[in-house]
């Protein structure tokens, strides 16, 4: 895997993880937080569908790797800013399945208010810096919320996150080059799903790879494969190590896959089948952390069952407590929009 | 009496004052540490303050602006300067989807300044855009544009202190401006216009290096017994409407002058707010006199004749006047 443009895995079984040097204790966390992100964003569709969701959401089926990887890696006082498929880094970083279904829902007790939905969650208390619906924004604000780290010693690190897309945008090498220069404690991760869109990476993303492209700007730049969450914790581990030390930014391209399409509803014809179905075969990132820790004598076959069994009923209540929330107040429609007290007529 | 300090050293005093107060404030920009920016707006503050306060870029305005939203929302009040307003361009949708947005989205306040000099002078078209109204199109933003140095050291004491992002505009050709400015706990609120000068006859709206030309207008015009009142805005978001429409149930007519294409305007939106507002009051048809819809040109010459002049301000009130006498003479 040192190529960013064609990476669909040889192996016809599953591949093995490592799980050398990782917390043992907590892989069993781990699991449960992907197996729940996989139910959420499995769910979806159908609401979508109802108009229960309004408009469509971008899943992130299959990336949950990446997320919780870099997330397990990080302090709980660490920030992270998250592109448009942002929904595993959201409930890896400690949002509810209730709030983040109850914002894309639309409901007063999502994580927004329901002025958000998917594109624009929060929870500032959790360091959860927002997803952006704007290819590359999420790095910018990770990048500034970086600066004002390292200018105020928070000791905190900063993640942005984005894709394959975002790799050909101006802005994002702005901000790497930027985090550069300025040693900030930074961590850019791009998930490389292969595909903005429809557009295969290959077809628009000239070079070796887009971590060949980062490490021109100086900084430490690594390709790992994202499909496997020892990997991706060990990168980020590092990364954050280097942040703490005041050594400055990295860079990580996970290599990753998305099941579904773009977003919900859509006709793929950009890709086969055959493709999707050889990477649940050899790279699905929960199958591949569940026998790593079924070999390690780290989880029983009942204790799986059990962690799927609760993934259903945890997203089920996330659905049923979105059900049953209000909507918003229509009265409030325009409120906050300025802090400023607003008492002249022009400002109505 | 306070000596008399130029335009570009009133807002060095008041950004000064409020770094001295507030540690959590920094600039970041191109050329300022050494240079003091392009129109000496931070001159000293970099030797004062050190680079981790007064931080150089690289010409990466989109790099910038992100630095400042994302720094906003971890606790600090960046003050981004872009120098030239035609760069916002560069970071348009980190003004207007990131820092315009987030209060809104997520109920978490960006308290960011981007300063950056405006309005019409040399070296031609790509640098002299008028994106006031863009701006003020754009819900989440406030926008100010001082006339002199007193406003801008006083509103930009009050953008420090307060939680928006600001749009702070400052006239290329008044950065030499002198003029009097108020002392460290001397501010100018935001979404306050003041009457630059008193009159009963007609009310002229105006801002930033306009307010000048009205001003010299109205000497004019009072020659002829035409007293104006003159409305510096001082903020173009929000507008001070109650100022406005005060002056208008007063003086019955109105005119608004401002350097900037005329769709979708600034003058636009404070003509439609007047008739909204205050059309029984109204003599005559609200008038606008803006620059033209159109690049500006290189040649003086040519500049000039795209923008609102003297005379042509007279010539406007004048005809007003004429075309449509007051119910009351």
């Amino acid at each position: 895997m040192t190529n960013s443009q064609a990476t669909v895995p040889e192996p016809e079984t599953l591949v093995d993880i490592d799980l050398t040097g990782l917390p043992l204790g907590e892989l069993g966390e781990w699991l449960e937080t992907m197996l729940i992100i996989r139910e959420f964003e499995d769910s979806l569709e159908p609401f979508t569908r109802t108009g229960q969701i309004p408009g469509d959401v971008h899943q992130a089926s299959g990336q949950e790797a990446v997320a919780v990887g870099v997330m397990r890696a990080l302090a709980p006082t660490d920030i992270v800013a998250s592109p448009h498929r942002p929904h595993h880094h959201a409930l890896a970083k400690g949002l509810t399945p209730r709030a983040v279904m109850a914002e894309l829902w639309g409901r007063a007790t999502g994580c927004s208010g329901g002025r958000g939905g998917t594109m624009h969650l929060n929870d500032f208390s959790l360091g959860y810096f927002g997803s952006n619906g704007i290819v590359g924004g999420a790095l910018g604000i990770a990048m500034g919320a970086a600066l004002a780290a390292k200018l105020q010693h928070t000791k905190q690190v900063c993640v942005g996150f984005f894709g394959d897309g975002a790799a050909n945008t101006g802005r994002t090498w702005e901000c790497v080059n930027f985090a550069a220069l300025e040693k900030l404690p930074l961590i850019a991760v791009c998930e490389n799903n292969q595909y903005a869109v429809e557009t295969y990476v290959g077809r628009a993303t000239s070079g070796k790879s887009i971590a060949d492209r980062a490490a021109g700007f100086g900084l430490p730049a690594v390709q790992v494969d994202g499909q496997d969450v020892s990997a991706v914790y060990k990168a980020a581990t590092e990364a954050r190590a280097r942040a703490m030390n005041g050594e400055g930014p990295s860079f990580i391209e996970a290599v990753t896959y998305r099941y579904h399409g773009h977003q919900t509803n859509e006709i793929v014809n950009y890709r086969t089948g055959d493709e999707v179905e050889h990477w649940r075969l050899t790279r699905d990132p929960i199958e591949r952390l569940r026998h790593a820790l079924e070999e390690a004598g780290l989880l029983e076959a009942s204790k799986y069952e059990e962690l799927v069994a609760n993934a259903h009923e945890v997203v089920q209540d996330a659905i049923r407590f979105a059900e049953e929330s209000p909507t918003p107040d229509p009265a409030t429609a325009a409120e906050g929009v300025i802090g400023l007290a607003l008492d002249s007529k022009g400002a109505e | 009496m306070s000596q008399l300090v130029t335009v570009g050293q009133a807002f060095q005093q008041g950004l000064r004052e409020e770094m001295l107060r507030d540690d959590t404030i920094f600039v970041l920009g191109t050329d300022l540490f050494i240079r003091g920016g392009h129109f000496a707006q931070v001159k000293g503050i970099g030797a004062e303050f050190g680079p981790e306060r007064v931080i150089d870029s690289p010409i990466s305005e989109a790099a910038m602006v992100s630095a400042g939203v994302g720094a906003a929302l971890n606790g600090m009040r960046p003050v981004v300067d872009l120098n030239f307003i035609d760069f916002a361009f560069g970071a348009m949708d980190e003004i207007a989807n990131q820092a315009a947005k987030a209060r809104y989205l997520w109920g978490r306040p960006v308290p960011l300044v981007i300063r950056a000099s405006s309005g019409i002078t040399l070296y031609a078209a790509q640098h002299n855009n008028s994106l006031e109204s863009w701006f003020m199109h754009t819900p989440g933003l406030l926008v100010v544009m001082p006339s002199n140095a007193a406003d801008t050291k006083g509103i930009i004491k009050s953008a420090l202190r307060g939680e928006d992002p600001v749009i702070f505009l400052m006239h290329k050709r008044l950065t030499g401006a002198r003029g009097e400015v108020g002392g460290p706990d001397d501010y100018v609120p935001i979404g306050k216009a003041a009457v630059a000068r008193e009159g009963r006859s007609a009310t002229v709206v105006s801002s930033g290096i306009v307010v000048g030309k009205v001003l010299k207008a109205a000497e004019i015009l009072a020659a002829d017994g035409i007293e104006i009142e003159v409305i510096d805005l001082r903020t173009i978001f929000p507008l001070d409407m109650d100022l406005i429409e005060g002056s208008v149930r007063k003086t019955g007519r109105a005119l608004v002058v401002t350097e900037e294409p005329p769709y979708a305007s600034v003058a636009s939106e404070v003509a439609a707010s007047i008739q909204e507002n205050a059309f029984e009051y109204l003599d005559a048809p609200i008038t606008r006199v803006t620059a033209a819809h159109s690049p500006i040109a290189h040649s003086p010459q040519l500049m000039e004749a795209l923008i609102p002049q003297v005379e042509g301000i007279v010539t406007a009130v004048r005809r007003s006047f004429e075309r449509w006498p007051s119910s009351e003479q």
